[in-house]
Order: structure tokens, then sequence, then C-alpha cells
């Protein structure tokens, strides 16, 4: 069969290029333009260079924020990652225990962000939360307005409650996608649970968990609402995190020209770290 | 319409050289089709791949200039270029 080659079908990318260009590459662009701009306002713009940058990249209160923010997704990585597996394995795999299951673990992904922080601030409150009074009761000294540590964990363990289903979902339908005769010829083999786990279940999860971090990293990298209605950002600015920060100097100071600038670097960051990421995930499947 | 994007014109070239180069890789592309090929780099790339390495590194070396050092960022640009180069040859 003569094969004619036709090159008509990129036509069909135009509409998703369009897309892009007006959700993406525009603002972007604007940004830039911002970047380098003092504004005051409409038309009153002067340009200043890349005196934004200097200042952001040697701005201490920045720093501490970009220093929380990696502690805090590095923290969400290794409690959320593993933990989703966990529960993924340890879920019923037919009949109705498993759809109730499943039902139980979308809840939380249901819940808008705002809501989810509301219900922490109070879930965690000494007098009227039950979380909070509770611990209060049985002699530790837990109040998230005032104790830095308290604060991070309730924030860490609000995003757990949270997004850990969505990890655990994604392992449940990869572990589902692994067909039988596997398990069978490794019970020929007389494999143990943890055998079979490491040789057969992680591996085949590895599409799915590099689809698992990318999300997790990336949402909590760019946290905002729950932090912000929760603590505020504090005690102090100890869970302010980027996001908080950018969001200060563009909205409340009207800084346009050094949180453009800010959000730049806010962007390489996460383009080098997802990039990194699945690199090396990818990477690692063709060296086999 | 376009007052808002408050364009200037070190940005435009900027945008309008990024442009350029995305048009001469592909028509490069198109004129002899590249393969996936291990360099210096630890994982095997395409042009394409080390292209996207080579700006995003650039992005950093010049962060780097403008965060650490008082060197003119144009000796980073410099650096750069050459740095792009030598990873879309051998990288």
């Amino acid at each position: 069969m003569n094969k004619v080659p036709n090159n008509k079908a990129w036509w069909l990318v135009l509409p998703v290029f369009i897309l892009v260009a007006f959700s993406a590459l525009i603002p972007l662009m604007t940004v830039v333009n911002y970047s380098v701009q003092d504004i005051f306002g409409p038309g009153q713009a002067y340009f200043v260079g890349t005196e934004w940058f200097e200042e952001v990249l040697g701005n201490e209160r920045l720093q501490a924020s970009l220093g929380r923010q990696f502690l805090f997704s590095a923290a969400v990585l290794f409690i959320q990652i593993p933990l989703g597996i966990g529960i993924a394995l340890m879920m019923p795999t037919t009949g109705k225990r498993a759809s109730l299951c499943l039902i139980l673990l979308a809840i939380p992904l249901l819940i808008p962000w705002n809501v989810v922080g509301t219900i922490w601030q109070i879930f965690g409150r000494g007098d009227i939360g039950l979380f909070g009074w509770g611990l209060n009761q049985l002699g530790v000294d837990y109040n998230y307005t005032a104790n830095t540590g308290d604060a991070w964990a309730t924030v860490l363990l609000m995003d757990v409650w949270h997004w850990t289903p969505l990890v655990a979902l994604l392992c449940y339908s990869g572990l589902r996608a692994i067909p039988e005769a596997f398990y069978q010829a490794a019970e020929i083999d007389r494999a143990s649970r943890w055998a079979i786990f490491r040789y057969i279940q992680l591996p085949r999860l590895k599409s799915v968990l590099v689809i698992a971090v990318l999300l997790r990293f990336m949402d909590s990298f760019m946290i905002y609402t729950e932090p912000f209605v929760l603590t505020g950002g504090g005690p102090g600015s100890s869970t302010t995190f980027l996001s908080q920060t950018l969001t200060t100097m563009a909205i409340g100071q009207f800084d346009i020209g050094r949180a453009a600038a800010f959000s730049l670097i806010y962007f390489l960051i996460v383009l080098l770290v997802s990039w990194l990421f699945f690199t090396a995930i990818t990477h690692l499947d063709k060296q086999k | 319409m376009i007052a808002w994007m408050n364009w200037t014109l070190p940005v435009a070239i900027f945008f309008a050289v990024i442009a350029a180069i995305l048009v001469v890789m592909t028509v490069y592309e198109v004129v002899s089709p590249c393969t996936e090929r291990k360099g210096f780099l630890p994982i095997a790339t395409t042009r394409g791949d080390r292209l996207f390495i080579g700006l995003l590194t650039s992005a950093y070396i010049n962060l780097m200039f403008l965060g650490l050092t008082e060197l003119s960022l144009w000796i980073a640009l410099a650096v750069s270029v050459v740095w792009v180069a030598i990873l879309l040859r051998w990288g």
C-alpha cells in the first residue's frame, strides 16, 4: 500500500494553540513587560531595567518564604506519596466495600479550598473545635494561632487530609490495571508480600506516580487559600508561603513591577523542578 | 488594544529572538530531522530538549549574575550564548 504523507492534521492543533496563546503566552509576555517597569497606573510606567529582579533576589523576606515553600512541598510529598500508596494497597478490590471506599476517599477532593481552610480553622480551635479541644484536654499545649510548630502541623495535616486521597485514587487505578497473571506467577514462585510490592506493583505504578508526584508538587508549591484561611500566614510569617507573599505584594501593596519580577522567578523555579521530576522519572524507565 | 501590555523595546526584542530561534529550529528540523543521542549530559536528548535545557539554564545564569555578582548582564548573555552553543553541539 502506498502511504501518502499528509500533514493537514496539524491544522487541528490550531484551536489549542490559540487558546494557549490567550491563556498563557500573552499573560506571560505582559508579566515580562511589567517586570522591567515601575507602574503607577494606566499610562504611567517607567522603565527601570533589572532593578526589580535585583531587589527581589536580595530580599530576605522572599528568601525566607521560598525556603518555607520548599520545606512545605518536600513534607507534602514525603508524607502523601507513601501514605497514598499504602491506602491504595489496603483498599478492597471488588464489591460494595470498594465503591464505599472510593466515595469516602473522594469526599475531601470535592470540598472547595476555602471551605477546607474554614473546616480546619474551627476544628483546630481550643474552645469550640473538636481537634484542638481534644488535644488540650489530653494535656497537649496545642494552639495553632500562637505556636509555629502547631501551625505547621495543622497546615500539613490539612493538606494531607485534603490531597492524599488523590494520590490514593491514582495508585488504586494503577493497581487495578495490573493483570492477574502477574500475581499468579508470583504465587507460583512463592514471592513474599514485600517482593510482590517491590517487583510487581511498584514498577507498574511508576507512570501514575509520575503524575501524582508532579500534581502534588505543583499544587503544594502554589498553595494559597488553605493556609490563608487557616492561619493567615501566621503566627508571624511562619506559614506565609510564596503565593501569599506574592499576592500581598501585587494586590495589597500594588507593587506590580516587583511582583512581576518575583512571579517570573517563581515560574522559573516551578519549571525547573517539574522538568527535573519529569525527566528523572521518564528516564528511569528507559535505562532498564 | 495592547496598551495594557505595556510593551517595552527590550522585552519585544527578547520575545522576537525567542520566536526567531523557534522558527529556525523548526525549519532546521524539517530540513534535517534529528535523532535522540547521548552527549555530555547524563541523559539522551533531542535537539529540542537541548534547546529547552539551554534556555532554562541561561535564565538561571542571568539570575545568578544579577543576584550574586556586580558584573554586567551583557557578560551573562555572552556566557549564555556560548553555553547554549556548546550544549546544542556536544550536549
